[in-house]
């Protein structure tokens, strides 16, 4: 599944970069990529998982850049 | 600015006063190193906290952190000013950074702001406001003057003139009546038209660009995956190059103190953020600024390969030319030129040849209906008009009737007319070469571009004549469908990079084979828009030559800035290490050229 999802307050291109790396380490994780510019982020990701592995970016996010949101 | 960016800016300038204030103050010891803690916190509190959190969460080389340990180690040195000053403008920078961002987010949306956000919609005789796409295929939408048209469809009743330009960036509005085609996107400019849709919402033309501009973000260019892999080796490779700065040499020569000092220099420039910033955000300002213009960009990366193109190919038809036939030259042997092309016109009035239509269209009045009609097949048509037997067909058609036609000397499809077994002369149709075409060529060879090919399925000297009157330099002529591919393989192994121009009808293979295709006026076709790299929204070639110069120029900025970023900041911890440049060279290393990039990166839009 791929799906799109809205950053709230991404502000620091850096950290936007740091994210998509480790986005992309979580399991089940096809692709992903977090456009600093747009403020997205796309994730292409095992359906089963697809939940748990939202949580897990909500968890990356919240670390690498504590304001910046997943609207979901 | 938004209210956290007004608070940001406001601590700033109350920790600049105060720090000023401290500056001034005669206090002595722990009085004075009070006064500077004043203004440090009112400033960073905010960074401090997020740098304990970030060792907190395990990230060490985290800007804020490397920031919060120069000004702590600052302090520890005695430099109060300069503590304060580096957490001053790193904010500075940062807000700035907030700020430059956000407006070129904007300004960036406000180019494809088109979507419309209503429409209105009539359903049983009543106008009802809904939303674009709530409306189905087939109905009838009103559309009144100064309002943008919500989907695309055909005037049903009404005329007025549409403006495209944000669609193709063509300034000129162009007439529309009934029959006439609305696109979505355009905006109404001078009366009320009924329009019926042809396309839900989602598959209109204003839905298709704005997913497509929006989509390029997600590829990223080369250089730009360059300066992420860069960037996370740049922080801590510097950081360890501070450690060592800071114990090795006074190890041997002492004085902790200097190379302590020397070593938060090191720290200070340790964020690559200009680079990481200003690389997608001038690509990006780049696919805006080209989308307004009617070019529509689905990369940064097929930015970066137009920049170095070295060949351009078009098929000729539908792309140099209109793809349309006219009538071109009319010369008559016996009689006059309007009663052949009349009588030429009442034979074919009824023919599906495609010869048919342009000279029925070029003799601009209804022509006389013919009595009987036969067509011969491969040869033409015999049709009886006014009580005299018209031949109009090739030259075949001419030798079977025991007449010798005069070959034209324009180059085209002859089509001869006899009347009664008389030669009357004959009517030459052949495609048109688009005005800008000539220029267009022009343009690309002014570029640099090495070679220009044109590839035509026509007979060779048709092709050469018109790559002659543009000024290609090499014709592929007589050439099947099904060798295009193999043939603009050959070129890109003669001189690639090379850009391949379509008009999207039956080259879809070609596009996507191609180092960079471009479709052209390619909105009706999905398979185009599909394959190619480069959308054109309108016709014009020139729009090639337009496209590469943007690409050029916003690879020209992309690497402008890296140079001088690089430049800066090595010559920065060059001179640190040797004790040279101080904090506050460090500072501008920092924010001065992240400002200065991000400042250079939004020209790209232009």
């Amino acid at each position: 599944m791929k799906k799109t999802f809205k950053l709230e307050d991404l502000e620091c291109a850096h950290c936007a970069a740091k994210m998509e790396t480790e986005i992309n380490k979580i399991e089940g994780v096809v692709s992903s990529r977090v456009v600093f510019i747009t403020q997205k982020l796309i994730i292409e990701a095992d359906d089963a998982r697809f939940d748990e592995i939202m949580k897990e970016c909500v968890k990356i996010c919240r670390r690498i850049e504590p304001d910046c949101r997943i609207i979901m | 600015m938004s209210r956290k960016q007004k608070r940001v800016l406001y601590r700033i300038l109350v920790a600049f006063f105060l720090l000023i204030t401290a500056c001034l103050l005669p206090t002595k010891g722990i009085l004075r190193l009070l006064s500077f803690i004043i203004p440090y916190l009112a400033v960073g509190y905010d960074v401090i906290f997020s740098a304990v959190r970030n060792i907190l969460h395990g990230q060490m080389l985290d800007e804020k952190f490397l920031m919060t340990a120069a000004t702590i180690g600052a302090f520890l040195l005695r430099e109060h000013t300069e503590g304060v000053a580096v957490m001053l403008f790193y904010q500075v920078g940062e807000l700035f950074q907030s700020i430059a961002v956000g407006r070129s987010r904007r300004s960036i949306a406000a180019l494809m702001d088109i979507r419309p956000d209503t429409a209105v919609v009539l359903r049983e005789g009543i106008e009802t406001e809904v939303f674009p796409d709530e409306v189905e295929i087939g109905e009838i939408i009103v559309i009144r003057p100064g309002e943008r048209v919500p989907l695309d469809g055909i005037i049903t009743e009404g005329a007025t003139t549409l403006s495209m330009a944000a669609l193709t960036g063509e300034s000129l509005p162009i007439d529309a009546i009934v029959g006439d085609r609305a696109t979505s996107g355009s905006v109404n400019l001078t009366g009320l038209i009924y329009v019926k849709t042809e396309s839900e919402f989602a598959e209109s033309t204003v839905s298709r660009i704005l997913e497509l501009v929006e989509n390029s973000a997600e590829k990223k260019a080369k250089v730009e995956s360059f300066i992420t892999r860069f960037a996370r080796v740049y922080t801590p490779a510097v950081v360890i190059g501070a450690l060592l700065l800071a114990i090795f040499p006074p190890l041997f020569v002492g004085g902790w103190a200097k190379w302590i000092n020397r070593a938060l220099v090191f720290l200070v420039v340790s964020c690559p953020c200009a680079l990481v910033i200003s690389v997608p955000l001038s690509f990006f300002g780049g696919i805006g600024g080209a989308s307004r213009k009617g070019i529509l960009i689905k990369g940064a990366t097929y930015m970066e390969v137009l920049a170095k193109v070295r060949t351009v190919a078009f098929d000729k038809t539908g792309t140099l030319t209109k793809g349309t036939f006219n009538v071109t030259e009319i010369k008559a042997v016996s009689g006059s030129e309007s009663e052949l092309l009349s009588l030429a016109a009442s034979a074919e009035s009824h023919s599906n040849h495609p010869i048919a239509e342009p000279i029925v269209s070029a003799y601009r009045e209804k022509p006389d209906m013919p009595e009987s009609v036969t067509e011969l097949s491969g040869l033409g048509v015999e049709a009886l008009v006014g009580g005299a037997k018209i031949c109009v067909g090739n030259r075949r058609l001419m030798e079977s009737i025991g007449v010798e036609p005069i070959e034209p000397d324009a180059i085209g499809t002859a089509v001869h007319v006899a009347k009664n077994g008389e030669y009357l002369g004959h009517i030459v149709i052949s495609d048109v070469v688009k005005p800008d075409a000539a220029k267009a060529i022009a343009v690309l060879s002014s570029l640099g571009i090495k070679k220009t090919v044109m590839l035509t399925g026509d007979k060779k000297e048709v092709g050469e004549s018109v790559a002659k009157k543009l000024g290609v330099n090499e014709v592929i002529a007589e050439l099947l469908p099904k060798d295009k591919v193999s043939r603009v393989e050959g070129l890109l192994a003669e001189s690639s990079p090379l850009a391949f121009v379509g008009d999207g009808i039956n080259d879809a293979p070609v596009l996507s084979r191609a180092d960079v295709g471009i479709a052209m006026g390619a909105l009706g076709s999905d398979a185009a828009i599909e394959a190619a790299d480069i959308v054109l929204m309108d016709d014009k070639p020139t729009k090639v030559a337009e496209a590469i110069k943007i690409s050029r120029k916003t690879v020209r900025i992309v690497k402008e800035n890296i140079i001088f970023s690089l430049m800066v900041k090595g010559a920065v911890l060059l001179l640190g290490a040797l004790g040279i440049a101080g904090m506050w060279l460090a500072i501008f290393a920092d924010v001065g050229v992240m400002v200065l990039a991000i400042l250079n990166a939004m020209r790209a839009m232009k």
